[in-house]
Order: C-alpha cells, then sequence, then structure tokens
C-alpha cells in the first residue's frame, strides 16, 4: 500500500531532537517525531505532564523548552509513547518502527534524525542491588518527572558535575543530602580552564550548583566514593572511601555513612542501537563512550542519517540545541529545501560546547580500580544476577577471550536491559581477566533496541504506516 | 493526593502524571518483585525505563515497567515473583 512518506522523521524528543523537529519544520519540510516519553523534554527537561512550572525551579532555560515545543507542536506530528525498536533502509529512505501501545506502527522518511539521548553509565560494587540504590538520572527523574524524593536521607556518588545538579535538587525539595562523593579529584578541571571560559553558562551554572550545596551545608568529598552499600530489605548505609587516583581504596580511610537512599552516576552512556542496526560508523569519545561519527552538518555515514546530541558524543543539553538545530536545517537542505546559509554563531557554539565536553570527560574519567571494591559474590549483571567470579570464571575456566563469549557463557548481559546497566562493567572486566583492550563495539549492538512482543512482531502485515 | 490504585491489597495514592513506579516510592515501597535466581527484592533502579529492573504486574500482565505505566484509580497492581508467570512452570 503505497504511502506518502515523511521528508525527514526525528528519533527522540529531548533537546536535540525537538531543537532538530522544530528547524526542520521551519525550513518547509514535512516532519514526524517519535518520542518513547509521553511529554517532550527528554531526561533534561523532565516534569510532570502538563505541569512544567511546578518544577521550574529546578530546570533552566524553560523558555526554550516552551518555544521549541510550540514549534514542534504547530508543525510537527508529534508521536509520542512510540519506542523505536529498529530504523532501517526502504528502498531510497527509511522506515522507522515502533512499539506504541502494544501495536506497531511504522513510520517512513526520506531522511532519519537519530537523537535517542544517554542514560548513566554503572559502576557495580556490593550493595549496589539493594532497593533505594537508584542511578543519579533515576533519583533526578524522580524529582523532576514525578514530584518524588528518593529517600529522607540520600548519599550521591560517582563522577562528574550531574552529581552536584542532582544533589541541589534534592536539597532544594528538602532531602537531606549526606555527602556528595566525588571519586576524582576536582584539579583535573585545571587543565581545561581554557574551554570552561569559552563557556561561561557552564561556569555559573555550576557555581550556582556550589552555592546551593554550601547553603545546605552538603559535604562535597572529592577523591572519595560509596564504594558499598548495606541494608537488609533496603539500603540502611553506605561505606564511603577515600580513593586514590587508580581509584583504589586508601587503606583505613573507610567509614559508614546512614542513609536510606542512594544516587549514583559515572557519566553516561549514548543509546547507539539505531546507528549501529543502520551501519553508521562510530567511533570511542574521550570518556570512553562509543559515539556516531558525525560531520560538519551533523551527518553520519549512513546517506539521509543524521545525528545529533548525546549519540554523537556525550556533552550536555547546549550541545544538543546546537547539534540538533544543525542537523535539522542540513537534512533540509539535503533533500533540496532553500535553507539560509548556516549562522556562524551555531558552529562556534558548537565548537566551544564540545571543547568543554572534553574537559569534563578529561576531569572525570572511570579508571578501572572500581574492581578493587567487589567481592566474588557482587553481582555484575543485575538482570541475570551473575557474579563477578562467574565472569572472571568464563575467562581463567570457561576460555573466554573477549566480553561477548563471557556472555555468551555467563548469561552476562543477556537480560532484559540487555547489558546496558552492566555493558561497562562486563567490558572492563573481561579486558583485565584476559589481559586484551576491551572492544566496546562489542556489547552496544542490539538489534532490538526496545522489547517488541512476538504478537506485535508476527501480526498480519497490514503495517500500518503513518503519513499517509 | 487525589486517586488511589490497589497494589497487593492496600490503597496506594498518586497524583496525576505519576508513575506507578514513583507513586509506590513516594508510599514507602521500594521492592515489588523478587529476582528469579536469589529471590532478591527489586524496585526502581534506573527510574527511566532502560534497566527493566521495576518489572511488576499491572492489570494481569507481568513485566510492565513501574517507571512507565502511569497511575490509575482502580489500577491492580501486583508485586511478582521472578518472571511474574508462576502459572506457566512446569
Amino acid at each position: 500500500m503505497p504511502s506518502s512518506r515523511y521528508d525527514v522523521v526525528v528519533v527522540g524528543g529531548g533537546p536535540a531532537g525537538l531543537a532538530a523537529a522544530a528547524t526542520a519544520a521551519r525550513a518547509g519540510c514535512r516532519v514526524a517525531t517519535l518520542d518513547a516519553a509521553t511529554e517532550p523534554g527528554g531526561q533534561y527537561w523532565r516534569h510532570p505532564p502538563g505541569r512544567a512550572d511546578a518544577v521550574a525551579d529546578l530546570h533552566h532555560d524553560l523558555g526554550t523548552y516552551r518555544r521549541l515545543v510550540a514549534a514542534v507542536r504547530s508543525g510537527v506530528d508529534h508521536l509520542p509513547d512510540h519506542h523505536v525498536w529498529t530504523v532501517a533502509r526502504h528502498g531510497e529512505g527509511f522506515d522507522v518502527r515502533a512499539v506504541a501501545h502494544g501495536r506497531e506502527t511504522v513510520v517512513p522518511g526520506s531522511a532519519v534524525i537519530l537523537a535517542p539521548g544517554a542514560y548513566d553509565r554503572q559502576v557495580p560494587f556490593p550493595g549496589w542491588d539493594l532497593p533505594g540504590v537508584l542511578t543519579a538520572g533515576g533519583a533526578q527523574a524522580l524529582l523532576k518527572g514525578h514530584q518524588v524524593r528518593a529517600g529522607h536521607r540520600v548519599a550521591v556518588g560517582g563522577t562528574g558535575p550531574f552529581l552536584l545538579s542532582v544533589a541541589a535538587g534534592l536539597a532544594t525539595r528538602g532531602v537531606e543530602v549526606a555527602g556528595v562523593f566525588e571519586a576524582n579529584s576536582l584539579l583535573g578541571w585545571a587543565r581545561g580552564v581554557p574551554a570552561v571560559a569559552r563557556t561561561p553558562g557552564r561556569l555559573a551554572e555550576g557555581a550556582r550548583y556550589a552555592g546551593t550545596l554550601a547553603w545546605h551545608r552538603i559535604g562535597l568529598h572529592a577523591r572519595h566514593a560509596i564504594v558499598a552499600a548495606r541494608g537488609d530489605d533496603r539500603v540502611r548505609a553506605v561505606t564511603v572511601a577515600r580513593l586514590d587516583s587508580g581509584w583504589h581504596v586508601v587503606r583505613g580511610s573507610k567509614r559508614t555513612v546512614a542513609c536510606d537512599a542512594v544516587a549514583v552516576g559515572w557519566g553516561f552512556v549514548p543509546q547507539i542501537e539505531l546507528a549501529l542496526s543502520l551501519g553508521c560508523a562510530t567511533r570511542v569519545d574521550t570518556d570512553g563512550s562509543l559515539v556516531a561519527v558525525v560531520d560538519e552538518n551533523q551527518a553520519g555515514t549512513v546517506p539521509g542519517v543524521y545525528l545529533a546530541g548525546e549519540v554523537c558524543g556525550v556533552g550536555g543539553a547546549a550541545l544538543a540545541l546546537t547539534e540538533g538545530e544543525i542537523c535539522g536545517r542540513a537534512a533540509a537542505a539535503w533533500l533540496g529545501y532553500a535553507v539560509d546559509r548556516i549562522d556562524d554563531r551555531l558552529i562556534r557554539r558548537r565548537r566551544a560546547h564540545r571543547a568543554f565536553a572534553r574537559a569534563m570527560h578529561r576531569a572525570h574519567p572511570v579508571p578501572d580500580g572500581w574492581r578493587t571494591w567487589l567481592d566474588p559474590t557482587t553481582v555484575v549483571c543485575r538482570c541475570e544476577e551473575v557474579t563477578v567470579a562467574e565472569v572472571i570464571e568464563a575467562v581463567d575456566r570457561l576460555g573466554a577471550t573477549d566480553a561477548r563469549t563471557v556472555k555468551l557463557l555467563s548469561r552476562a548481559g543477556m537480560g532484559w536491559c540487555q547489558g546496558r546497566m552492566c555493558g561497562h562493567a562486563i567490558g572492563c572486566l573481561s579486558s583485565v581477566a584476559t589481559g586484551l583492550p576491551a572492544d566496546p563495539r562489542q556489547l552496544a549492538e542490539r538489534p532490538v533496541a526496545t522489547p517488541v512482543p512476538l504478537g506485535v512482531l508476527a501480526a498480519d502485515d497490514g503495517d500500518p504506516r503513518v503519513g499517509a | 493526593m487525589n486517586d488511589r490504585f490497589d497494589f497487593d491489597g492496600r490503597d496506594v495514592p498518586f497524583t496525576a502524571g505519576q508513575s506507578v513506579g514513583a507513586a509506590l516510592f513516594a508510599a514507602g515501597v521500594t521492592a515489588w518483585r523478587t529476582t528469579r535466581r536469589g529471590g532478591r527484592p527489586r524496585g526502581l533502579f534506573c527510574g527511566i525505563g532502560v534497566c527493566f529492573d521495576c518489572l511488576v504486574t499491572v492489570d494481569g500482565r507481568p513485566n510492565q515497567r513501574a517507571c512507565l505505566v502511569p497511575a490509575r484509580a482502580r489500577l491492580r497492581v501486583r508485586s511478582q515473583k521472578g518472571t511474574g508467570r508462576a502459572e506457566l512452570s512446569v
């Protein structure tokens, strides 16, 4: 059944996706946006549905958000609650296939813009699977999206400036923050001073968070980490320790901090699987993340595929907005629409924010010393409950020589989350055990990006096509 | 707090727009399933739908991500053991 395809189909409703969709629509393109969430905004602009005002004090730049959402609602076919499971080439264009409300929807486009965002990187530690231990992003989502506090007394740990944002948000809403435990030394920013100077907004943001922490008397403990969580049916306390530069525990430095919830984050992992499925080239970014290769127009290595935001390199919302605007315009131009000459300010802004991101990644590395915090019984793959001992056994006794074989032999990475939570740890542990470098692609490919019921795939191919 | 849903026979209040997982957390419930292997309690972890820790049974359908299911009045939410499909065991 022939259908009229969209000019541009955007995957993702966060800053990058919104900017891309609004820009392409403004240039005259017929645009559809598929967003897994019910409300636009992605993670960055999470808010209770229809009530962004309720959490305005926790947000930056809601003005930009409202402007973009207005542009999208009036000029774009916005499809919320659509979980894209694959993007496939179809003839001269692409089919974006999504699961929505138990059925499959196929949205065809001549060009596709991928802006799927990222999720918190995780590092396992004893007790991290106790109820009440959340990712930093999870604590933030609870607060911003649902106005729920993660606990009464929350320990925040990991590495990266995002921890400050999480702690400040919790404190602003009356949570007692037991401390922010930043595993790296803050001196790592010293090399990044020139980059920070070019993005004064980021510096101001950091200063605001530091001010909030000081106001609430929240201790920021650099070179410290939450190395264990303790509790019975939920977390009741954490063990905090001082670390050396390789993240090994400094002997004698462990102490107990009482808490009823934990928020941990160690940087972010881009959602790269759709780009990989399409055959886009990838590279390893400064933070070790697998990201898409893009040119100055945010075009991927597959013609007609553009990418923006975290998937091109973790760098925050301002960078995502800039990249989204650049590729919305570039996609329109590629399709033959008349577009204005690109504003040099966009190019400069992208360059400045990318430089900031590099400085941030260099200041917040994730050395593999966290391995030494683990017991043999520590769960590494949460879904399949595979322990450290079992991962190492896959190498030492069963002969695995890489992360993929470790997965096949131990089941680590085979569960529901498909290695999203444990991928970094499995890659690292496998690499150390085998003595061979980790290949980040190995656990990043997911031909099915989101669970699809068999019945949906098997349904008669009346193949509902949106856009006719 | 306006509406309530049923979780294992008790009323759990929620505000409009909250997820089942968020409402449970706000009510002090931090775990609503046990794992298949070790029978360990799990609730929210990533909060954004990518970790699949928060699986719960909603209106008879197991393995729904509680952090994504919008809370609605008269929803029947049940904690689950493992896959929540005990009736299929042989």
